[in-house]
């Protein structure tokens, strides 16, 4: 994953490793079985990319989306917002009115 | 057969008490349901109250609004408060939202009757809704077959008669796609044109919700029932829509048709031939068709495949154990949030997150993602062109008829080419269209497809109902709702 990677028709195909640092990037655990049939499936699909990779478009602007988006303001007027308990009940954990979760940074040493 | 319009029309005048229309849809849904499990959630005494409410509206001498007492089947990613909104997946299973979509809020303003949330692939990713957590739906036509997807549950509960009227969601193909496979009318309006607030983000720059219906017609009505703009989506349009179904049956003549080989040549040869008999019958309905190529759109479906699972790897990071849904408790916080997306989230959801944090990762954003929206800008520029000579496009929906479940569950690729034909359109934002067009040689429904520029609507109804008109008479007149 180095900063200056080629492009992606002569770049290295994708490999275990890859699939194990995206899964942790995004915070899912996979076992072996899994990263082997992942590697092979996202290998396909990106195999299919490689159309679109190797187009020259550097004359076009990329599209995030398909309309031009501006702004949007409202007036800053007060409202009612969701109905507090309402929320929290959908709340795997909650205590005191607010979202409970496990230890987020290591006890001190 | 009743319409959605002849519904309304019926309840509207007091001649059918909107009670009975419920009675009756509940009725097929329990008897017909158990096998082919196009609901996650039947709504019954919901659907029963609403519907006593429009009948003291109309005893009261008041309209109850243009979908008066007419049923309505709801896709399980649209928010319905206090009412289990899964996704088709483990990771929201029964969670409740403490509010309603805006569609849902203006589907209850006009009369309708919400009968129930219905199966999709998890999170609206696949083409077959067997990745659904909670098991697959089978076609009505064919119990063997998939319905399509993702939105399959709402595809398939109008096929079956159970009621006139669904909501989907369609990001790539997902509304258009299950429509062909089932043999009933599917529509992607304009990015903008209907509110997004509350439809569960997939991937946010392409998800539009649109209508199921068995008739042209009745999907232009549920569409204009629910166009317009809405304050609390901030990518909704501000103009003020037209009404599209006082012209529907206007008819093809002079409509410039574009029939687009790169939308057809790849397809299986029955379902050119179907496309190609339905240009021929808009050509005698009096519409100008010529054939026309657009070959930047053999670029869609890659671009597709990195735009939708960047943008999906972004909006499910939501996922976390914290707000709502599933927590597998584990550790610290990170390794629960670890735990529990990897016990709630499918397959097919895990290859999309992974496929779209590796296409946003440093070193490959360039090549992949900002590659892929380049090509976006020219999908769109090449539809300006085709529309600076025709008024709307003519292709395939799918590129075959209904597929046998299971068939294609292990082959990621094999699935994501059944939405060559319908990504265009979502990658530009346009309106399109699919119609039952006759049967391939399997006796299973053909979609054809009307592609519209945006803010079509109008025009891309007209040429719809045109085909619709001139269809062999297929399983949408057997439907008997």
């Amino acid at each position: 994953m180095s900063p200056d990677a080629p492009d992606a028709e002569s770049r290295a195909p994708l490999s275990r490793e890859d699939v194990v640092y995206v899964a942790r990037l995004a915070r899912l655990d996979l076992s072996d079985e899994e990263v082997e049939r992942f590697t092979a499936q996202l290998r396909t699909v990106l195999d299919h990319a490689a159309d679109v990779a190797a187009l020259d478009l550097s004359h076009l602007a990329p599209s995030s989306h398909p309309i031009v988006l501006e702004n949007v303001l409202r007036p800053d007027e007060p409202r009612p917002s969701l109905d507090r308990d309402e929320v929290l009940a959908g709340a795997p954990a909650v205590e005191d009115h607010r979202f409970r979760v496990p230890r987020i940074v290591g006890e001190a040493p | 057969m009743s319409s959605a319009v002849s519904v309304s029309d019926d309840v509207r005048s007091g001649r059918r008490p909107a009670r009975a229309v419920a009675e009756q849809a509940l009725a097929a849904v329990g008897a017909g349901d158990g096998e082919l499990r196009a609901f996650l959630t039947v709504l019954a005494d919901e659907a029963l109250r609403q519907a006593d409410e429009v009948d003291a509206t109309v005893a009261a001498g008041r309209d109850p609004g243009p979908l008066a007492g007419v049923p309505v089947a709801l896709k399980d990613n649209l928010c319905t408060r206090g009412v289990a909104t899964s996704c088709g997946s483990r990771i929201l299973e029964g969670w409740r939202p403490p509010y309603d979509a805006t569609v849902v809020t203006a589907l209850r303003g006009a009369g309708a009757v919400t009968l129930g949330k219905t199966n999709m692939d998890e999170f609206a990713m696949g083409s077959s809704t067997e990745n659904s957590a909670f098991g697959p739906t089978r076609n009505p036509r064919d119990r063997g077959k998939v319905p399509g997807g993702s939105s399959g549950g709402s595809a398939a509960a109008v096929a079956a008669g159970f009621t006139p009227l669904a909501l989907g969601s369609d990001t790539g193909g997902s509304i258009r796609q299950p429509a062909a496979l089932c043999g009933v009318v599917g529509m992607k309006p304009t990015y903008g044109r209907i509110s997004r607030y509350g439809l569960v983000a997939f991937a946010s720059s392409l998800d539009q919700i649109g209508p199921f219906a068995t008739t042209v017609e009745d999907a232009a009505l549920l569409f204009d029932v629910l166009a317009g703009h809405d304050p609390l989506d901030s990518t909704s349009l501000p103009s003020e829509p037209e009404p599209t179904r006082p012209g529907v049956h206007e008819g093809a003549e002079g409509v410039r048709v574009g029939l687009c080989r790169d939308l057809v040549d790849d397809c299986a040869p029955d379902v050119v031939a179907r496309v190609h008999d339905a240009a021929e019958a808009l050509a005698k309905a009096g519409a100008k068709v010529q054939e026309i190529s657009v070959p930047e759109f053999r670029y869609g479906l890659s671009a597709y495949y990195l735009i939708a699972p960047a943008e999906a790897s972004s909006n499910l990071a939501r996922y976390d154990g914290v707000r709502y849904g599933l927590r597998v408790e584990a550790g610290d916080s990170a390794a629960m949030n670890t735990a529990t997306r990897t016990a709630g989230f499918g397959s097919e959801v895990k290859r999309r997150i992974m496929l779209g944090t590796y296409a946003l990762s440093a070193g490959y954003y360039d090549a992949y993602y900002a590659q892929a929206q380049r090509v976006r800008t020219l999908v769109m520029q090449a539809f300006d062109r085709a529309y600076a000579s025709v008024d709307v496009l003519l292709g395939a929906t799918a590129p075959t008829t209904a597929f046998d479940l299971g068939s294609k569950v292990d082959d990621p690729m094999a699935m994501y080419m059944n939405d060559v034909c319908t990504i265009p359109s979502n990658l530009a934002g346009h309106p399109a269209i699919s119609v039952p067009f006759g049967t391939g040689d399997d006796g299973l429904p053909v979609g054809v497809q009307v592609l519209a520029p945006a803010l079509g609507e109008a025009t891309m109804f007209r040429v719809a109902q045109a085909v619709e008109a001139h269809a062999p008479v297929g399983p949408t007149e057997e439907a008997g709702w």
